[in-house]
């Protein structure tokens, strides 16, 4: 029999591994008949999925968050049971700020970058017109990891810089126009900015944390109980996906499938340097290398660590003023479902690990994970700063970070 | 009652509007750019904000009432926080709803209902001329597709056109589409204009 899901996304390239399942087949062969529904804002994405137009949707993992705690919106109760991907954001600036900052065109130390926006800020918001910096929704990983990056290099946001919402469409024209100073954003939208001529790219999120936690495959949690079968053929189909999407002999026909105007509209050629790490900083350059900046697939990189939803819950915290509450952490928590991606892969040769939460930021060289199934290699976790996040402690983290 | 139209479609926007000005005691602001739009809406002062579903200015507007309501004035996103079904019914239409300072949901209802009419008849106007442009596109390929036949066989337009339609019936298929097939094939072949 076959079952069908409709799925909501934004035209981004992490959509891609429900995408690519249903156009290679994978969905087909796990019995699943998807559709999708293509949004330009989350907002819009988020009410399909609340209000039944869609079944599963990708969704920024921290808005899932932010939704079962009922920030900006009646509460309601949402499941991630797989992660669409890592990272594969970055920092655009300006020319000028590119400048400012002595960007040489390649992805810098992002202390040391840190270090001199720091100074350049100060004297921005000493001249009366304080730095503005663009991320793409309040409840994103691109708003955390920016804000992580800022803060650490002892820049305080909504204080020495201001940090705004801009739609990724717009986020090219925002900086061309002078509105913002620098955006971070998905691709292929910062791409696009370099081609424009708009800004130069100058630093990937991975370098602020090189397994950071992106999109979700995001449902209502009483529709998950409903379909539990769909989704977990649905899981499997995309692992299968996320299989091919590594294999460098498909990156030109996954680019050209990504890049068709039914998903991301953008050129083949600006999707494929995300899907292959190899993006151009700047408007000319050769593409360089980051072997990491958008994570799939390898070392598990799909399956929900709860330890993920609760750092996530933690900057939540931290950047909506909030008070710690241990309600509230295990609502966040529930939020990322390890037993519905286990119980999906129980009977295939996927690995699976023996724990459900680990000490994020704390694998400096490769590492022997103990696994259920299968053996997993993690090879590079860190925060740029060298501060892991032990889910243990995790009200103790909160205050440090205060 | 003062309510601000986003919309980045001006027809869209006018049809909206013309259908809310019959409504008593309102002021209504019409914005068709997506430029400096928080500035407008914080000059405006709204007390309810309709908006296209499809527009990428949703998240910069939530971000914006989330963030003045931190500042604590009191803002209520949707209509009611309670009443799904409404908000469910506009999203069926197509429109997004922000009301702004608590206003009574009885007073809203019907601006609602107003507005989600507004948007279903501009739905259906874009449909059927979604249509007739299809419908002409067609017509040009039969008519070159006759042409292609007519010059090649060497016989009449009703003839040609005869042809058309025989293999149309016979293959169960479209004229329409017969017409694309043999204006494709004639340019592959290297022999179009």
């Amino acid at each position: 029999m076959t079952m069908q899901l409709k799925i909501g996304f934004l035209p981004l390239v992490d959509a891609c591994l429900p995408i690519l399942a249903h156009e290679h087949g994978f969905a087909e062969e796990e019995g699943l008949d998807l559709t999708f529904v293509r949004d330009v804002s989350w907002a819009t994405v988020l009410d399909r999925l609340l209000y039944g137009h869609s079944d599963a949707a990708h969704m920024l993992a921290p808005l899932a968050i932010a939704t079962t705690l009922g920030r900006g919106r009646p509460a309601q109760k949402l499941a991630a049971p797989f992660v669409l991907g890592l990272n594969g954001n970055a920092v655009t600036v300006s020319n000028d700020l590119a400048k400012a900052i002595g960007a040489d065109g390649t992805l810098g130390d992002p202390a040391e970058i840190g270090e001199r926006l720091k100074d350049v800020a100060a004297k921005a918001s000493a001249s009366g017109r304080k730095l503005r910096f663009g991320v793409v929704h309040r409840y994103s990983s691109h708003n955390y990891m920016l804000r992580y990056w800022l803060s650490a290099c002892g820049i305080r946001p909504d204080e020495d810089l201001e940090i705004v919402t801009i739609a990724p469409p717009f986020s090219a024209d925002a900086i061309a126009a002078g509105e913002v100073d620098g955006s971070c954003v998905g691709e292929p939208w910062n791409s696009i900015a370099v081609e424009q001529g708009a800004g130069q790219i100058v630093l990937a999120t991975a370098q602020i944390w090189r397994r950071g936690v992106e999109k979700v495959l995001a449902l209502r949690e009483d529709r998950l109980e409903e379909n539990k079968t769909a989704i977990a053929a649905l899981i499997r189909a995309m692992c299968k996906a996320g299989a091919h999407f590594v294999d460098p002999e498909q990156w030109d026909c996954n680019a050209e499938i990504l890049s068709r105007p039914e998903y991301c509209d953008a050129p083949i050629e600006l999707v494929r340097r995300a899907i292959s790490d190899r993006l151009v900083l700047r408007a000319g350059d050769p593409p360089q290398e980051y072997r990491d900046f958008m994570f799939q697939y390898r070392e598990i990189a799909n399956f929900p660590w709860v330890s993920q939803a609760e750092w996530l819950y933690s900057q939540l915290v931290r950047w909506d003023g909030l008070e710690y509450s241990a309600q509230d952490a295990e609502a966040a928590a529930r939020v990322f479902r390890p037993d519905i991606y286990r119980a999906a892969l129980q009977a295939t040769d996927e690995p699976l690990p023996s724990a459900s939460s680990k000490v994020e930021g704390s694998v400096s060289s490769p590492l022997t994970a103990s696994a259920q199934r299968g053996s997993i290699t993690m090879e590079n976790n860190t925060f740029f700063d060298h501060e892991p996040f032990d889910p243990d402690h995790l009200q103790d983290y909160i205050a440090t970070q205060k | 009652m003062r309510i601000a139209i986003i919309d980045e479609s001006a027809p869209r926007a006018s049809i909206i509007e013309e259908g809310l000005t019959s409504l008593e005691d309102c002021e209504i602001f019409t914005l068709t750019s997506r430029n400096g739009l928080l500035a407008k809406i914080a000059e405006i002062a709204p007390d309810i904000v309709f908006m296209d579903l499809g527009n990428p200015s949703r998240d910069v507007l939530e971000e914006y009432f989330a963030v003045s309501r931190a500042l604590d004035h009191p803002i209520a996103m949707f209509v009611d926080e309670s009443d799904d079904d409404s908000i469910a019914a506009s999203i069926d239409a197509g429109v997004s709803t922000y009301v702004v300072d608590g206003l009574a949901a009885k007073r809203i209802q019907p601006l609602l209902k107003m507005t989600m009419r507004r948007f279903q008849a501009f739905a259906r106007l874009e449909a059927e001329l979604a249509e007739a442009k299809d419908k002409l596109v067609e017509r040009e390929t039969v008519d070159r597709a006759k042409r292609i036949l007519m010059d090649r066989k060497g016989v009449s337009e009703p003839a040609a056109y005869r042809e058309l339609r025989q293999k149309a019936m016979s293959s169960n298929r479209r004229i329409a589409d017969i017409a694309e097939a043999i204006v494709t094939a004639h340019e592959m072949m290297g022999d179009g204009q």
